[in-house]
């Protein structure tokens, strides 16, 4: 297997790979070493602008270069991209679908020691409210790469979601297939349907496995792009399973598990559990110990397979 | 200024600012006031200053101009009207479901509307953003824009003001609108953004005092502008909210109403129209 890698430098790398190809513009706000822009800047700096500590105008400024005909990436930690920004996202981005792609960087509660804060829980309910948004949530660095090429090759806005810790390879460069608005079946299964984004694919990959050795079938699905979704997939999916679990590292109000709930309860109402955030800040303390304290686990994942699954019978 | 090229000026200004009324009036709401204190320079802008083609809109290369007080899109409006830019007699669905006039400026349904505005303290960004991409590209078009005094209250105003200077947006020209109004009344009472001048150049940029209603003073300003290298310049353009209507000379209360039927006949004969 390769080696870890954090979502966030994937998409720095990614950055600075494409910039040779196509001729946009990154800005970011005083983060670039974080974020990893600084990878782009260092092959192209004539086309990375530093904004400062000043997200708001960082978003409108993209806004005006993208009408002047630039694609802009901006970035900056997810909760002052997706937050302190908004109000500029909505009428100065996706109110005249501007070609600005929002790389946001530290999302979730892995981004641990700093805590509540810095913790985006809630980007993705905001950015899935606005028409137009295309949300992507990348599972690994080969994904990430994946994600980036996909906002340069499609007009309006995106957001990115990327993380800051370190995660392992799930897809193999070489036949990693990536489709916009398309979920991807990492296992078949025929018990229940676990649905994951992010850095919970990794966890749904290993409920599957924990699920397996009980002796229960689980189709572990990876939703990459949040919206638009891949309502046939998802319901097509419940329909076979008839108990469906949600995975995300989000407030389960508004994200992954809110839209697949909206699927199903129209398309194939089936017992849903949201395995996420449950609507409370995050906190300090390393990512490992954090991620267990709030129940974004393999084995909780699993038990509420269990569970769902209970449901279905009763 | 020639006497003749003043004339035209005076003219086109007097025809946006019968279109204001009458778009406000069909209406039956919008913002008068301020759009009225702007015409001057909206005429002198699109009918002089300007490298623009109607016929050919979205040109790369033509100047851009971002109306950062969005809500006085009558204003704007009724000027990409009277310079072609779609028929004037589409000016009366202004705010209307049926029509394209949105209430704020529409990039992407009104021909000749550069960028969406409407939230305040947005536009100057977004222009700010214009000027920048003319420099990466190395064009020469320019960037105006106009702001509200009672806008410059938005922090976002200086977080863009700081950005201009920083990047030496020459070919940036900002105009603030200092009538010294704006909805709850007097700008000093309600949060004093005074003074303008002082601020804008302890943030670097070239500041040049225009008045809004003499094209003399306005032309000054823009060679001023065009003049001045390594840093943005802002125009702080007096002016009196509602001019050329007496009524609404100077009163707040006009800020965001609508003519009744009565006065909108006063107002279009003060303008000389019908």
């Amino acid at each position: 297997m390769a080696e870890k890698k954090a979502t966030r430098e994937a998409y720095g790398e990614a950055l600075a790979e494409f910039g040779a190809k196509h001729d946009f513009v990154v800005l970011d706000a005083d983060l670039s070493k974080s974020t990893k822009t600084d990878s782009f800047k260092k092959v192209f700096p004539e086309r990375f602008f530093n904004m400062g500590i000043a997200e708001a105008n960082m978003m409108t400024t993209a806004a005006g270069l993208a009408a002047a005909g630039k694609t802009v990436f901006a970035s900056s930690f997810a909760v002052f991209a997706s937050g302190r920004a908004f109000e500029q996202i909505r009428n100065a981005v996706c109110y005249p679908k501007l070609n600005v792609k929002i790389g946001a960087t530290h999302a979730g509660i892995s981004v641990g020691e700093d805590g509540p804060t810095h913790q985006a829980i809630e980007d993705i309910a905001l950015m899935r409210a606005l028409p137009g948004m295309t949300v992507i949530s990348p599972a690994d660095a080969t994904e990430s790469r994946a994600a980036v090429k996909a906002a340069i090759e499609n007009d309006g806005p995106f957001y990115l979601r990327f993380g800051r810790l370190s995660v392992p390879q799930i897809f193999d460069p070489a036949d990693y297939k990536f489709e916009l608005g398309k979920g991807i079946v990492l296992s078949e299964g025929t018990d229940v349907t676990i649905i994951a984004t992010g850095l919970m694919v990794q966890e749904a990959i290993e409920a599957g496995k924990i699920l397996a050795e009980k002796g229960v079938s689980a189709e572990v699905i990876n939703i990459h792009t949040i919206k638009p979704i891949d309502a046939e997939l998802i319901t097509k999916s419940a329909k076979k399973t008839g108990a469906v679990v949600t995975a995300e590292e989000h407030n389960i109000i508004g994200g992954l598990g809110s839209a697949v709930a909206e699927v199903l309860s129209e398309n194939a109402p089936t017992p849903l559990t949201r395995v996420g955030i449950m609507d409370k800040f995050g906190k300090s303390g390393k990512p490992a110990p954090l991620l267990k304290m709030y129940g974004l686990t393999a084995e909780n994942i699993a038990e509420k397979a269990l569970e769902t699954i209970a449901k279905k019978n009763a | 200024m020639e006497n003749s090229k003043k004339q035209m000026l005076a003219e086109k200004a007097n025809h946006i600012r019968q279109h204001i009324v009458t778009e406000v009036h069909s209406a039956g709401a919008g913002h008068p006031g301020g759009s009225l204190g702007i015409a001057d320079i909206m005429a002198y802008l699109y009918f002089d200053v300007m490298n623009i083609d109607p016929k050919n809109p979205k040109n790369p290369d033509r100047d851009r101009f971002v109306l950062s007080k969005g809500h006085c899109a009558p204003a704007l409006y009724g000027t990409l009207a009277e310079r072609g830019y779609f028929p004037t007699e589409d000016l009366k669905g202004f705010r209307s479901v049926d029509s394209y006039l949105e209430g704020h400026p529409d990039m992407k349904g009104v021909p000749g509307v550069d960028m969406s505005s409407g939230s305040l303290g947005q536009g100057i960004c977004a222009a700010n953003g214009m000027a920048l991409a003319a420099k990466i590209d190395k064009k020469d078009y320019r960037v105006y824009s106009i702001l509200g005094d009672g806008e410059i209250e938005e922090g976002q105003v200086w977080e863009a003001a700081m950005f201009a200077a920083h990047y030496g947006l020459d070919n940036l020209t900002a105009f603030v609108d200092f009538n010294g109004l704006q909805i709850d009344g007097d700008i000093t009472k309600v949060m004093n953004p005074t003074p303008i001048d002082k601020k804008f150049e302890a943030f670097g940029w070239n500041v040049v005092i225009a008045d809004a209603h003499d094209f003399d003073s306005l032309e000054a300003a823009i060679e001023n502008a065009k003049a001045t290298k390594g840093k943005p310049t802002v125009v702080i353009a007096k002016s009196i909210k509602g001019k050329g209507v007496s009524y609404m000379e100077g009163q707040a209360g006009w800020h965001g109403k609508a003519p009744n039927d009565e006065e909108y006949a006063i107002a279009m004969k003060e303008l000389g129209g019908n």
